[in-house]
């Protein structure tokens, strides 16, 4: 018994990787709640930036959308749309981008946009939203995913979003102005890009998950770095911060909303009674 | 501008085949509006939205749509639009054609349509397949500096409906909270139909707040609970179990239009559609 879930020990793992003070521009889903618990330990002075255009946003529980009233209730500030894409993150003055997606190949291109041809998907996803202009202009990128043989892919459906594209230093002529994707971290280690070749490779170990447990979970014949560096982990600190970090998301989550000028009583629906 | 009913206000300006957007980026998303052209019927719209959100879910699976320009088409935090999908992956209940895009680059292209600029710029849609599938995607080469530039055509949509907290009398309109694209959306509009929360006689103090001056405005319809189950800041949170439970209802054909039927179609308006919400609960 670890006392611990592959889903805890990852999001912990992405926590870590931002430092106090930072500038972050936040996916919704595994990155927010990455980047809020690292707001809630060890670097409470990160500056969180959502899409919607809240900056500096401080929430109490996790946004269900990237948009919720709760992240400018708390933000320091709320821009625009457009200024938030142009002045902020176009302009250089992002460090993180912080994404998911729902595939993801050996030189860290994202997929979030179809499985299958495009004009003809088995299955159509939600698309690009912030992705491809956050992955080129922030200074650097962590990526956070759960690792399946059917995410981690040989090669993409469709490339959302551009990584490191063919690698060998692609990126660098490609006109995007950060520096791409960092580590990408997944519930059975880390992975970062090796020097030169920009291919993704195991460089962070986690207890009690083998290398052979690793390569498993991932679509391509993974490469290893050197010496993969043991990650330590969750703390007590870590792991109750980010469970009450749930907690109180899912009770916010499940409240009735009052409609005004309705008579006295709420709109309710089957959810939130059987709380 | 002219107040009106939110019925007059869809019949006099979406008519069928319009190039219509309901703006709101999560917050104030106008619900009540696309309701009522559900009920009107209307057909062949070009919708436009950055994010399609459960509204377009329900105007796409009623077969209002012929085509969507958008950037990011899920149900936020929950997963897939299932009535999108179906009309992409299987045609149903009509193909939809699909003018797809980045967040950032309808921000540029409705900044340029509010401006009539014909095209907006960024450095945008480096490394990605969606400029090999949207033939509308292009770049030009900078005059002083030789670099190459993303361009989006401007959108100048028929017209744009928004939600908005409050007008006054005059027909101002307030806006607070998180703005999206609103403005530029509404800006970049021939015609401009907001519905709001409420009419007071003077919009509170507000430097920096967006108002929206009543000579830009086409009509503004007072519909109070016209964002749910999306939320007006000041006025009543999001529902986020509604959304949740979106999931089960669109998943499925038969389900979806049931409950299209329910609480849009056999509703006479916004108040009847909340009044069937609570008597399902």
């Amino acid at each position: 018994m670890s006392g611990y879930t592959p889903d805890e020990m990852m999001t912990v793992a992405a926590a870590r990787m931002l430092w106090d003070g930072c500038v972050c521009f936040v996916g919704i889903g595994l990155p927010s709640a990455a980047c809020n618990l690292a707001r809630l330990t060890h670097a409470p002075g990160v500056v969180l930036i959502y899409e919607s255009g809240t900056i500096g946003t401080r929430p109490e529980v996790l946004p269900l959308s990237i948009g919720d009233g709760e992240l400018a209730e708390t933000a320091a500030c709320v821009v625009p749309l457009p200024e938030v894409f142009s002045y902020y993150l176009q302009a250089g003055r992002v460090d993180v981008g912080f994404l998911g997606a729902a595939q993801i190949d050996r030189y860290a291109n994202l997929n979030s946009t179809v499985i299958g041809p495009y004009d003809r998907p088995a299955t159509r996803l939600p698309g690009a939203g912030g992705a491809p202009e956050i992955a080129a202009h922030a200074r650097q990128t962590f990526v956070v995913m759960k690792a399946t043989r059917r995410s981690f892919v040989p090669r993409l459906d469709f490339r959302t979003t551009a990584g490191f594209l063919d690698g060998n230093g692609a990126r660098g002529r490609s006109g995007a102005t950060g520096a791409g994707p960092r580590a990408v971290i997944t519930d059975v280690g880390i992975l970062t890009p090796l020097p030169g070749t920009d291919e993704l490779a195991l460089s962070g170990a986690y207890p009690g998950i083998s290398v052979e447990e690793t390569r498993a979970a991932i679509g391509w014949p993974l490469a290893i770095h050197d010496s993969p560096i043991p990650v330590p982990a969750p703390t007590p600190l870590e792991l109750s911060a980010l469970r009450a970090l749930h907690a109180r998301t899912a009770a916010a989550h499940a409240r009735p909303v009052h409609i005004p000028n309705r008579s006295s009583s709420d709109v309710r629906h089957p959810e939130s009674r059987r709380g | 501008m002219e107040f009106m009913s939110l019925s007059a206000a869809m019949s006099r300006f979406v008519p069928d085949g319009a190039q219509v957007a309901l703006e709101g980026f999560t917050h104030l998303i106008p619900f009540a509006a696309g309701h009522e052209l559900i009920r009107q019927g209307r057909r062949d719209l070009h919708l436009v939205r950055m994010t399609p959100d459960l509204v377009y879910d329900q105007l796409i699976g009623t077969g209002c749509a012929r085509r969507l320009t958008f950037s990011w088409g899920g149900n936020p935090g929950v997963g897939s639009l299932h009535r999108l999908r179906d009309a992409v992956e299987r045609g149903w209940p009509a193909p939809l054609e699909l003018d797809e895009h980045t967040h950032a680059g309808m921000a540029a292209a409705y900044c340029a349509g509010a401006a009539r600029l014909p095209f907006g710029l960024l450095r945008g849609y480096i490394g990605t397949d969606l400029v090999a599938h949207n033939p509308r995607i292009a770049s030009v080469r900078c005059p002083y500096t030789e670099a190459e530039i993303a361009t989006v055509p401007a959108l100048n949509p028929d017209v744009t409906i928004l939600h908005a907290q409050r007008a006054d009398k005059q027909g101002n309109v307030g806006i607070e909270g998180i703005v999206g694209a609103q403005r530029e959306a509404a800006l970049a509009a021939r015609c401009l139909v907001v519905t709001v929360e409420e009419i007071v006689d003077a919009l509170p103090p507000a430097m920096n707040g967006i108002v929206l001056p009543h000579w830009l405005v086409s009509a503004v319809v007072p519909c109070p609970g016209g964002a749910y189950p999306s939320y007006a800041h000041g006025y009543y949170a999001r529902d986020n179990a509604f959304y949740q439970r979106w999931d089960d209802i669109a998943r499925d054909r038969d389900t979806f239009r049931a409950w299209i039927a329910r609480h849009v179609l056999d509703t006479p308006d916004h108040a009847g559609f909340l009044r069937s919400l609570e008597e399902a609960a």
